[in-house]
């Protein structure tokens, strides 16, 4: 590994609400020279933790087909190649229906008599700005819009590898998280020790060894439970990073939208610790 | 002329499915010398666009009229560039559909019944 | 029928608790499982599955390595990234368009259609649960989740039940609209956190979209009181019922650890203020008749 090049690190969990905000916010402000990426755009948060000051804006736009009526003669081919139903030819008309199209390019590119050509849908938009020292970025989705990968690879456009990159991820595991966590350094899957947390951590287990990337467990709430995340990690070989037991405080400061390693300093150490097991674990993979 | 009904199953006993891109069955039926057949439903795989592939599917089969429940926006903008007319609001039993449609009792819908993702989730 | 679906925005807000206690306190019902991506129902409801069904949407491109003479086209064209150096497919990064498939000019990629998920057709102590577990990586078009709806409301009419009561999908995208269509109510869980409320008004952006009725319950309203006042206050505002305020208490998390709802589990104010709950909708939606 490049000794120039910083960490990118993503924060994950199979289920919603296990605290993947909380640890990817703290942690990014425990750190130096850091960037907070927030890739849940359907629902961003981490702006109401670190309440960033935002320097720029961007608007997302996905490419959308338009067909030049005079060029068509109504071959069909377009309607041929989309394989999501994104164009319908009826009586040598063409129909685009862009809020299906995934902007994959192919109707443009196999239109015998390029007739077709790429207009910009917008979809979401893209905010850049700072906390303090810590540069911020994060995405929105349109209400009403559908696919989230665009606008979280256009987020994720904006990573500064001079830079530590610590990346909040949607929840789950279908297609807007595998965006959010391709290509980072590491995956801190975030979980608690009931049965709903295991459930999804196994689920979110298996999409990053698929991806083929490092990662390791954080374990929230960890005395309101059972033994047997703990168990499922160790049989597993899963390096549990950090354990951080219910309190009520932490509860009542995240409600109000405050930071832990502020109202409660010791947990800055905690977190650092945190990126430190991290560096080791990436250099030493078990 | 042809006539797709949609259908929740392959016979004229079937009931009328309320839904052109997610019915199970499309009942095309010959008003010249009254044969039909039952032709499955393909769009229903879509992951999306179901009543835009329903509406081409329609359309390729050289159907003049579709007697359905409910006509979302996107079918309802392929088929009215078809010419294809469509007759909403129907239920009961396909084969009254029928006989409704033979009697004149059906009036032609002027735009979409639903919004998009009617179909979504019923 | 009534149909009645929990949603909540953000995850982790006690939305399956909830609909588990639903699924014990009402006569009548099917239950269904919309969450497809993290489905977690079935942990408390222990389900004995009747009917399972290979769900299939979309493809994926498989490349033939044997008929591959390495142009790059495929690469060329394809904006997803899925296409590796070495010329074969990242079927998870890979979004089905086909464009790869189209241009090889060796026809050397096929695009083959996914296993996307499963459903499953149960029965449980409380009635029959239908649930559904999405593939990783896989495309959450809605359309797993519209099945789901699909048979739990074939089930309850088939059987003439009252009530079909859906654990709904988080986010805002099509999987919470394929949750919320044709629903006659939908109970927005709400934690009294500043984020709880953002992702709840962007949820509500989507009911009022559908026009579907919506109700509040607060979780674990004591965690912060001030929170909770506020969130009172601007649904109040705006018109939009407060059906109750559940209490924070661990036997909830007890509860699930032990794979029960929590009116099975115990009797304490938590419990108390969900059968309180339950009776103000039943009464809602019945006289609503």
């Amino acid at each position: 590994m490049e000794k120039s090049r910083k960490l990118i690190i993503s924060v994950a969990s199979g289920k919603g609400g296990t605290g993947k905000t909380t640890i990817a916010v703290n942690l990014a402000l425990s750190l130096s020279n850091v960037q907070l990426i927030d890739c849940d755009v359907e629902e961003p948060d981490c702006h109401i933790f670190i309440k960033p000051v935002i320097e720029s804006r961007h608007t997302i736009f996905i490419p959308v087909p338009v067909v030049n009526q005079n060029k068509c003669d109504g071959c069909g081919r377009c309607q041929e190649v989309c394989l999501y139903n994104a164009i319908a030819v009826v009586n040598k008309e063409v129909i685009i229906f862009p809020e299906l199209c995934h902007g994959c390019g192919s109707c443009t590119y196999f239109c015998p008599h390029k007739a077709i050509e790429e207009e910009k849908k917008e979809i979401g938009i893209v905010e850049i700005g700072k906390s303090g020292e810590t540069q911020f970025v994060h995405g929105k989705l349109n209400v009403g819009m559908m696919m989230s990968p665009p606008v979280i690879r256009a987020v994720k456009k904006h990573i500064n590898k001079k830079k530590t990159a610590i990346i909040d991820a949607p929840p789950g595991t279908s297609c807007p998280v595998i965006t959010a966590i391709k290509d980072t350094d590491f995956v801190i899957l975030v979980t608690e020790p009931t049965p709903f947390g295991l459930n999804d951590l196994i689920l979110a287990a298996e999409v990053v060894r698929k991806m083929r990337l490092p990662f390791g467990v954080i374990i929230n709430r960890s005395d309101l439970g059972n033994k047997k995340t703990d168990e499922y990690c160790a049989r597993e070989n899963i390096p549990v990073l950090m354990r951080i037991p219910f309190s009520k405080k932490i509860a009542e400061i995240y409600s109000r939208g405050d930071l832990i390693i502020k109202v409660l300093p010791e947990y800055n150490k905690e977190f650092q610790e945190l990126y430190k097991k991290i560096e080791q674990v990436k250099v030493n993979p078990t | 002329m042809k006539v797709a009904i949609t259908s929740s199953g392959p016979t004229l006993q079937s009931n009328v499915d309320p839904r052109f891109g997610r019915c199970p069955y499309y009942i095309i039926y010959d008003t010249e010398d009254g044969s039909f057949k039952a032709v499955e439903n393909k769009s229903n795989l879509a992951a999306g666009g179901a009543g835009i592939q329903a509406g081409q599917n329609i359309s390729d089969m050289k159907v003049e009229a579709v007697i359905t429940g409910n006509v979302g926006p996107n079918a309802f903008r392929v088929l009215s560039a078809a010419f294809i007319k469509i007759y909403s609001g129907a239920s009961g039993s396909v084969k009254d559909a029928i006989e409704k449609l033979k009697k004149g009792e059906y009036r032609e819908t002027a735009g979409p019944d639903v919004g998009s993702h009617f179909g979504m989730g019923r | 029928m009534k149909q009645i679906v929990i949603i909540s925005g953000k995850g982790g807000t006690g939305k399956t608790v909830i609909t588990g206690a639903f699924a014990a306190l009402a006569r009548d019902k099917v239950m269904a499982d919309c969450d497809v991506d993290a489905a977690d129902l079935y942990l408390i409801l222990d389900p004995e599955v009747k009917e399972s069904h290979i769900f299939k949407s979309g493809v994926t491109a498989f490349m033939h390595r044997e008929l591959c003479e390495g142009c790059g086209v495929c690469k060329t064209v394809c904006r997803f990234d899925a296409v590796r150096d070495d010329f074969t497919i990242d079927p998870i990064s890979c979004e089905g368009c086909g464009f790869c498939s189209f241009a090889c000019p060796q026809n050397a990629i096929d695009m083959r259609t996914n296993i996307s998920g499963e459903l499953f057709i149960s029965d449980t102590r409380f009635g029959p649960l239908v649930y559904a577990k999405l593939g990783i990586a896989e495309e959450n078009s809605g359309k797993l989740v519209s099945l789901v709806r699909q048979k739990a409301k074939e089930i309850a009419e088939d059987k003439n039940y009252q009530w079909v009561i859906i654990d709904g999908s988080p986010g805002i995208g099509c999987p919470v609209i394929a949750s919320i269509t044709g629903v006659d109510c939908a109970v927005i869980v709400i934690e009294p956190t500043l984020s709880g409320l953002h992702d709840a008004k962007r949820v509500l952006g989507v009911t009022e979209h559908f026009k579907v009725p919506v109700k509040i319950i607060i979780n674990k309203y004591d965690l912060n009181h001030d929170m909770t006042k506020k969130i009172e206050r601007w649904f109040k505002d705006r018109n939009i019922k407060i059906l109750g305020k559940v209490i924070f208490d661990e036997a909830v998390v007890k509860s699930i650890v032990e794979g029960k709802t929590i009116i099975e589990y115990s009797n304490n104010q938590v419990t108390e203020t969900l059968r309180i709950i339950w009776r103000l909708l039943e009464e809602e939606l019945e006289g609503a008749n």
